[in-house]
């Protein structure tokens, strides 16, 4: 094998990163009316369970029939119009909370075929960390989905519930909640891959 | 109907990245995981990426000097920064999205957050750019040469000058922040976040001065290239080493 570059290291986004990596607005994906849109919202903690009042949240999912827009994903779904999949949001700077508005994603295969329950990538970065975590967001009300979901099963039972969205209004549009939880006995879990 | 293409790629280099944890820059502390990640199969979500499908790129987003569109330009020491990013294998990426932050010449950025350094703004310079990576994955960047500022980590605290790169490829797992540094600059070997990365990487961070980008009567020029995770080239690559 012959010998590979070194990797650029990672370096943190620091505390001004919104003067470019966030405009508003750029958390809304979908706009009222859409059917199929939801809501996730919640916050950021830290190990003393703290809001970070700092934190970028960047989410990337396949739309409402579980297309990516993206080249790899040759297959013949429909593209939703304007939807690009790529979504930012901060959290609040007083409150914590960050706010989604997206569609909920359709299902995607994985490595061996099968559709994977319905998801949203989601990667956070902040002051103070120096590389990005990337988690997934899953939705409670897909029970079944989630429980044949292949990367769901190989996170050890116990810590599977960390990353499942609460339904929590179930009006229009759909609401769910998502806390991401750093340290401590209920961490969300963050994946390497 | 066709199946999905999954391009694999390489594992992140822990060993040439930053810790989690890096008791030196305080604020890592408590906003680092302390249970071991969890290592998953690279799906379609895995290996697609918003770079491709992004649109809002315009040719003055490249010039930070006069992009904030009041005609007239920014103040201090201009200069061009470029290079490629490239994948590990050494082949260039192209649309690849890069975005860029950075203060002004007196160390001052142009954000809302408050501040106890009482340097001055500059009413021609907000110090954000972004552009796409050309077929070679090609990128440049005229700018102002950010100074450096204090901060509050630990008495006397100064990061060295630096402009933020966020890289944004075509698979999520490569998604790269990061932070371009100069050479020669006195404040690099006591800072923190530049030595929160191994001994061995630190230099992939700092900018090589190049006399051929410098352009005469203009500005000094800088290189710099960009390294991300490597993809196999085809689908066919997968298992074969």
């Amino acid at each position: 094998m012959s010998q590979l570059l070194g990797q650029t290291p990672s370096q943190t986004v620091g505390p001004y990163y919104t003067l470019r990596l966030y405009r508003e607005g750029e958390n809304i994906l979908v706009g009222p009316g859409r059917p199929g849109r939801i809501a996730i919202r919640g916050r950021v903690l830290d190990g003393d369970r703290k809001p970070i009042e700092d934190a970028l949240l960047e989410i990337w999912q396949a739309n409402s029939v579980g297309r990516y827009r993206h080249p790899d994903d040759t297959r013949e779904l429909a593209i939703n119009n304007g939807f690009s999949g790529f979504g930012r949001a901060i959290t609040d700077f007083e409150t914590g909370e960050y706010t989604f508005e997206t569609l909920k994603p359709g299902p995607v295969p994985d490595v061996e075929g099968v559709f994977q329950a319905p998801h949203i990538s989601l990667i956070v970065q902040g002051r103070g960390m120096l590389n990005p975590v990337f988690t997934r967001i899953y939705f409670s009300d897909e029970d079944e989905a989630n429980r044949d979901d292949l990367i769901l099963r190989t996170v050890p039972a116990d810590r599977r519930g960390t990353l499942i969205a609460e339904l929590v209004d179930d009006g229009e549009p759909r609401v769910y909640r998502f806390d991401v939880l750093f340290q401590g006995d209920d961490e969300t879990v963050f994946f390497d891959f | 109907m066709s199946e999905p293409v999954i391009r694999h790629y390489g594992p992140k280099a822990y060993a040439d990245h930053p810790p989690f944890s890096y008791p030196d820059y305080r604020s890592t502390v408590k906003r680092s995981p302390t249970h071991d990640l969890i290592r998953i199969v690279q799906t379609l979500s895995e290996t697609t990426g918003p770079g491709p499908a992004w649109t809002e790129i315009s040719e003055e987003d490249t010039d930070l000097t006069t992009n904030t569109g009041t005609g007239s330009p920014a103040i201090g020491e201009r200069i061009i920064v470029t290079g490629r990013v490239l994948d590990e294998h050494g082949r260039g990426m192209s649309d690849t999205v890069l975005e860029i932050w950075q203060p002004n010449a007196s160390g001052r950025y142009a954000h809302w957050r408050e501040t106890e350094f009482p340097a001055p703004l500059d009413p021609n310079f907000v110090g954000v750019g972004q552009c796409l990576t050309d077929v070679e994955g090609g990128y440049r960047f005229t700018t102002i040469k950010p100074g450096p500022y204090p901060w509050g980590n630990h008495p006397n605290a100064w990061r060295p000058s630096h402009i933020h790169f966020s890289i944004m490829g075509s698979s999520l797992g490569m998604r790269l922040v990061t932070q371009m540094y100069f050479p020669g600059d006195p404040l690099i070997p006591l800072d923190p976040i530049f030595n929160s990365v191994p001994a061995h990487a630190r230099s992939r961070m700092i900018a090589n001065y190049d006399h051929d980008v410098t352009e005469a009567n203009w500005a000094l020029g800088y290189r710099w290239d960009i390294v991300l995770r490597g993809k196999r080239a085809t689908p066919m690559d997968e298992g074969g080493d």
